[in-house]
C-alpha cells in the first residue's frame, strides 16, 4: 500500500478530513470510507454512469475521478437530494412516473438529471434523451425517466415564465 | 477493477510538472481531465509510478483571441468549448464537433489538452487539431516548443510527445473571409467514438476554391488529412461531379481497418458518403446559402 495523503472536503453539506491511499477512486470513498452507499458503481470505466456525482456542482463520473485530488472540493450525492419522507421534486416525478425498476441506476439517474436541467432547455425529447445517453438502465426502463425528466422540465420552464415581470 | 497503487503529486507550476516527469524518467503519467487515463489505470493497462496531477497548475485553462484566431489553454474543458460564445463565432465547426463528444459528466471533466495527449483517432479534438492546422504548445524540461498538429500525432493513442513534456495550449489560425464548415460523424449510439466522421473547411475567393481542408476521423491510426479531396476542390466553382470527385478521394485516403464495430469496407464507405455531404455543407455555408 502506498502512502496515504490528507484530504478535507464538503460532502452533501458536511466537511470531512480523512487520509487517502491515491489510488482510491471517489466512488470508493464515498462508498467504504463515508459509508455513503447511494451512489453506486457499475462498470468502473466511466460508462455506464451510475456512479455520477457532482463535483462542485458539475456532474462527473466518480469511478473517473481519484478522491486525493479532491482537496477543498464540494460533493453532491444521490443523498443530498431528498429523504424518504421528503422526496425532491425530481425525485417525486421519478416515483410517479414509474420512473425506477430494480433501482441500481437511479443514482446516477437523478444526479444526472439535476445537472442537465441546470445546464440545458430540455425543450424537446430528443435533448433529454441525447443528455441521459450516457447513463445505462439495465432494466430499459427509459420511456418512464424521459417522462420524468419531461414533467420536471416543464415545471421549470413554467416557473421561469412565471418569474418573468 | 481497482487501479494499481502509484504515488500522486499535485503540480503547482508548468515548470515543476515537467521536472517531476523529467526525474520519474518514463515512470510518472500526468492527469488532467483523467477520462481517458482513469478508464486505462482501472484496467491496469497502465501502471506509472507516479501520477502527476496538473489540475491546481493556475492559468493552464481558458479560451483567449490570438491574431483573429484563439489560443486554448490545455487545461480548458471541453464543456468549456461546448459553450464558448468565441468559439462559436470564430470556429464553428469546432462547436458543431464538441456536440458530438461523449457525455455531460464526461465533458464536464475531460480537457483539450488531455484529448490532444491521449491521441484516439476516433476522438473528435485530435480530428479538429489536424483539420483547422493547430498548432500544439508544449513544455518540457528543455524549453517550449510548437509543433504543427500533422506532425504530433503519431499513431494510435502515440504522439511525438517526449515523455518529459506536456501540452500547455492550442493555437488555432483565423479562419479566411469567406470559409464554410461542416461537421459529419456516424457513430451507433449517442456520444461513442464515432465509426467514421469528417471535418471540412472551404474557403472560396471570387466563388472559386482558394482552400479546402478535408480530416478524416476513426479511419486510420491517426486522424487524417485528405489532401487528394482537397486538391479536386482547389481553384474550382461549384458542382455535384467535383464533389462527388472529392469524396471518392477522400474514401480512397482512408486507412480503416476491421473491429467488432465495423468492417474496413464500412468504414470506408461511410468515409465518401460523409465527406460527399460535409463538402456539400461547407460549400454552402461559404456561399451564404445557410447559416
Amino acid at each position: 500500500m502506498s502512502d496515504t495523503l490528507r484530504i478535507a472536503l464538503t460532502v452533501n453539506g458536511v466537511r470531512y478530513e480523512k487520509d487517502v491511499e491515491p489510488r482510491m477512486l471517489l466512488a470508493d470513498f464515498l462508498r467504504e470510507t463515508l459509508g455513503l452507499t447511494g451512489t453506486h458503481i457499475g462498470c468502473e470505466h466511466g460508462v455506464c454512469g451510475a456512479c455520477t456525482v457532482l463535483l462542485n456542482g458539475d456532474s462527473v463520473r466518480s469511478c473517473l475521478t481519484f478522491a486525493v485530488q479532491l482537496d477543498g472540493a464540494d460533493i453532491e450525492t444521490v443523498e443530498s437530494l431528498g429523504t424518504v419522507e421528503d422526496l425532491s421534486p425530481l425525485q417525486q416525478a421519478y416515483r410517479e412516473h414509474g420512473a425506477l425498476q430494480c433501482g441500481f441506476c437511479t443514482p446516477g439517474m437523478l444526479i444526472t438529471s439535476v445537472d442537465l436541467l441546470k445546464k440545458y432547455p430540455l425543450a424537446n425529447d430528443a435533448e433529454i434523451r441525447e443528455g441521459l445517453s450516457g447513463n445505462l438502465c439495465r432494466c430499459t426502463g427509459y420511456e418512464h425517466i424521459v417522462d420524468a425528466v419531461r414533467a420536471v422540465a416543464k415545471a421549470q420552464a413554467k416557473t421561469d415564465e412565471g418569474d418573468k415581470p | 477493477m481497482k487501479p494499481p497503487a502509484f504515488e500522486y503529486v499535485a503540480a503547482g507550476s508548468v515548470e515543476e510538472a515537467v521536472s517531476l516527469l523529467a526525474e520519474h524518467d518514463g515512470e510518472a503519467k500526468v492527469i488532467a481531465g483523467g477520462q481517458s487515463l482513469v478508464p486505462m489505470l482501472n484496467f491496469r493497462l497502465l501502471a506509472p509510478a507516479v501520477l502527476v496531477d496538473l489540475n491546481r497548475i493556475p492559468g493552464l485553462d481558458g479560451v483567449s483571441e490570438q491574431g483573429g484566431g484563439l489560443r486554448i489553454g490545455a487545461l480548458t474543458r471541453h464543456r468549456t468549448l461546448e459553450t464558448s460564445e468565441i468559439v462559436k463565432a470564430r470556429f464553428p465547426v469546432l462547436n458543431a464537433a464538441m456536440q458530438f463528444v461523449a457525455h455531460l459528466a464526461i465533458r464536464n471533466r475531460g480537457t483539450i489538452g488531455g484529448s490532444l495527449s491521449h491521441a484516439d483517432p476516433a476522438a473528435e479534438l485530435p480530428t479538429m487539431a489536424v483539420l483547422l492546422d493547430a498548432e500544439i504548445e508544449v513544455a518540457g524540461p528543455k524549453g517550449e516548443r510548437v509543433i504543427a498538429a500533422q506532425d504530433f500525432f503519431e499513431s494510435a493513442l502515440s504522439t511525438t510527445l517526449e515523455e518529459d513534456e506536456i501540452v500547455t495550449g492550442v493555437r488555432l489560425p483565423a479562419l479566411a473571409a469567406q470559409t464554410g464548415w461542416a461537421f459529419e460523424e456516424f457513430a451507433r449510439r449517442s456520444g461513442d467514438f464515432g465509426i467514421a466522421g469528417v471535418g471540412v473547411t472551404v474557403s472560396l475567393t471570387d466563388g472559386k476554391v482558394a482552400q479546402a481542408r478535408v480530416a478524416l476521423l476513426g479511419v486510420g491510426q491517426t486522424p487524417i488529412r485528405a489532401s487528394a479531396a482537397e486538391a479536386v476542390l482547389l481553384g474550382k466553382e461549384r458542382n455535384l461531379e467535383l464533389i462527388a470527385a472529392a469524396a471518392e478521394a477522400a474514401r480512397q485516403a482512408a486507412e480503416p481497418e476491421d473491429d467488432l464495430h465495423g468492417s474496413a469496407d464500412y468504414r470506408r464507405h461511410l468515409v465518401g458518403v460523409l465527406t460527399r455531404r460535409a463538402v456539400e455543407a461547407a460549400w454552402r455555408r461559404a456561399l451564404g446559402e445557410v447559416s
